[in-house]
């Protein structure tokens, strides 16, 4: 038993906030979501400003402050820029890039533990050593070189946090596959002459999905955290595209004259983190059997 | 014991041959590694000539194994960018790099553990589930905005501490705290699970039937037991703070290897960046070994089964 597999006791306590009356209880955490998710997705309609556009004479003006008849809800950054309007467009960028990079890591992991755990033999050892190898770099250096040799920018991002994130969801899936595959009405697929790739997808995938869709929703918070944080140090999402990580970089440089840059945008990405990480925490409860046994 | 010693040690290098040939393929998928190794501004004429010396003509299986030549020599190469061995550029910074990760672990125990040693006997009262509310928020607050927060606070709005550098010696403070919380909500709550654990125990209510004080109990029982997680987690929580150390250093523009390595992603000295990569992952495995030594060698009770109490 290695450390990491402690009995965490922390979970009934987690539980108990989110658990009891759960839904109604949780309704800030969905609020702080869905209000993210929707200003992401209408940003063009959402943000008073163009995120881009530039006024020099409206530079690092605190929140509220109202200039020729408009009001900078947020303020503005050293360029004369919005910030509401630049934080509501770096959720979308945020979030864009979170939901592609899960989706490319959940499709390539789960192949590869569907594969691994259903024919198992010489395919099982190569892809499950190949996952025990990665995850045994440091993922923030893998991501650093992998950016490193295809330069930044937000495509580079997806394929470098999708392919340094799938042995997470490889090994879930490896190991719900051979508990499933054992199964009788895999055996009977199998003998009324069903292909392979049919019983994986039609058969045994449904019966995995849960755990992945959960392992998926904390990974969810944890791009958009190594998003911020690759943007911020120069290899994600290029400026003037605004990210949250790119905008808490330069709000780093303006400390002493502006402090809503960083503090705010910085709050922005700590709440959506926080209730994606509780809404995954919940679901864990709701579907891993193995966290409900008290 | 020996023989999962023996069993660890191979995956250990298995792990380490991995991480040097993913580097090397990661070094391969950019088309052309020749592009990497030239300042900006290279004629293609440079180009060839560096494709030439560089070796980058060769077959790749060649190359790779000239690669593996290297590594095991360890001929690190030479910064593009300074001229010099990449070893020399290196050696200065690893002292700042293991200090201000060594200063964050003494932050994460010496705040987490007594945390954790309160939320874990006190699990009910208003200051526990405030302690325990703050350890959630630390855990989720990425650093480098608690560390621009902090830097406002200490550095701008009281200036009683240093926003950036190592000068003088109390420029480490902020950085290590920074650095430190993600660990300390780690080490809090793993604290707290194992002294949950160690009191519902049977040995507790004979310790206590003995008519030993509560001190007694937690200080002589509890937390001699409840420790040895934590002598493990001290490993790989050391492993998780350099890893964590690029984003901080470069907040605090902290003089280490992780700064290192953002510059010579900005200043395109691939050389640098690959040696950074391998130590970095090397190091990180091998801390993760030693921790799963540690946790089988310092557990008495797995060698002592059935014995106890």
């Amino acid at each position: 038993m290695s450390p990491t597999d402690i009995p965490d006791q922390t979970q009934p306590v987690l539980r108990r906030l989110t658990r009891a009356a759960e839904l109604r209880r949780m309704w800030p955490l969905y609020l702080i979501f869905t209000t993210f998710a929707l200003a992401a997705l209408l940003a063009p309609l959402a943000a008073p400003f163009d995120p881009m556009e530039q006024d020099l004479f409206a530079r690092l003006k605190p929140p509220g402050t109202t200039l020729g008849g408009y009001i900078y809800w947020l303020g503005t950054d050293e360029l004369g820029r919005d910030l509401l309007s630049r934080i509501i467009y770096g959720a979308r960028v945020s979030m864009m890039v979170a939901l592609l990079s899960v989706t490319v890591s959940m499709i390539t992991g789960t192949a590869i533990g569907l594969a691994a755990g259903y024919f198992r033999g010489w395919v099982e050892v190569i892809l499950m050593r190949l996952v025990d190898i990665i995850l045994s770099i440091p993922a923030i250096l893998l991501a650093i070189i992998a950016v490193a040799v295809l330069g930044p920018g937000l495509q580079n991002l997806v394929i470098v946090l999708g392919f340094t994130r799938w042995p997470r969801y490889a090994r879930v899936a490896y190991g719900q596959t051979l508990g499933v595959a054992n199964m009788p009405f895999v055996a009977a697929s199998r003998f009324i002459g069903l292909a392979s790739w049919r019983i994986l997808v039609r058969h045994i995938l449904p019966n995995i999905v849960a755990p992945l869709i959960v392992v998926a929703t904390l990974e969810f918070g944890l791009m958009i955290i190594w998003e911020a944080g690759l943007s911020f140090l120069g290899l994600g999402v290029q400026p003037p595209t605004p990210s949250w990580g790119s905008i808490l970089s330069t709000g780093r440089n303006y400390v002493a004259s502006a402090w809503w840059i960083s503090t705010l945008t910085g709050a922005c990405l700590f709440l959506l983190v926080l209730s994606v990480n509780m809404i995954g925490d919940f679901l864990r409860d709701r579907f891993d059997p193995h966290s409900i046994k008290r | 014991m020996n023989s999962f010693l023996v069993k660890r040690l191979g995956q250990t290098i298995l792990s380490v041959w991995g991480v040097i040939t993913v580097v090397f393929i990661i070094l391969q998928m950019s088309g052309d590694p020749t592009l990497l190794m030239v300042p900006e501004g290279a004629t293609q004429a440079d180009i060839d000539s560096l494709r030439l010396q560089l070796g980058f003509d060769r077959p790749m299986i060649v190359q790779y194994g000239d690669y593996l030549w290297r590594l095991a020599r360890l001929d690190m190469g030479v910064s593009l960018v300074q001229n010099i061995p990449v070893v020399d550029i290196l050696a200065p910074r690893i002292f700042y790099t293991l200090y201000l990760a060594s200063a964050a672990l003494l932050v994460a125990f010496g705040i987490g553990l007594p945390v954790g040693i309160y939320i874990g006997i006190f699990r009910n009262n208003p200051l526990s589930r405030a302690l325990m509310a703050v350890v959630l928020i630390g855990q989720s607050m990425p650093t480098f905005w608690s560390g621009i927060l902090l830097i406002m606070l200490f550095a701008v709005n009281w200036a009683i501490l240093p926003s950036s550098g190592a000068e003088g010696a109390t420029s480490i403070i902020l950085p290590a705290i920074t650095l430190g919380a993600l660990s300390m909500a780690t080490v809090a709550r793993i604290t707290r699970t194992s002294i949950i654990e160690e009191l519902g125990k049977e040995y507790i209510r004979a310790a206590k039937a003995r008519g030993l004080s509560f001190a007694a109990v937690i200080g002589r029982h509890v937390m001699r037991n409840a420790s040895i997680p934590l002598i493990t987690i001290a490993a790989l929580e050391l492993s998780n703070l350099l890893a964590g150390a690029v984003i901080v250093e470069t907040v605090f523009a902290w003089p280490g290897l992780g700064l290192l390595a953002v510059q010579s992603i900005e200043a395109r000295d691939f050389p640098v960046v690959q040696v950074l990569v391998l130590l970095g992952s090397v190091v990180y495995i091998g801390l993760n070994l030693i921790a799963d030594i540690l946790y089988s060698v310092v557990d008495p009770r797995i060698k002592l089964d059935g014995q106890q109490g």
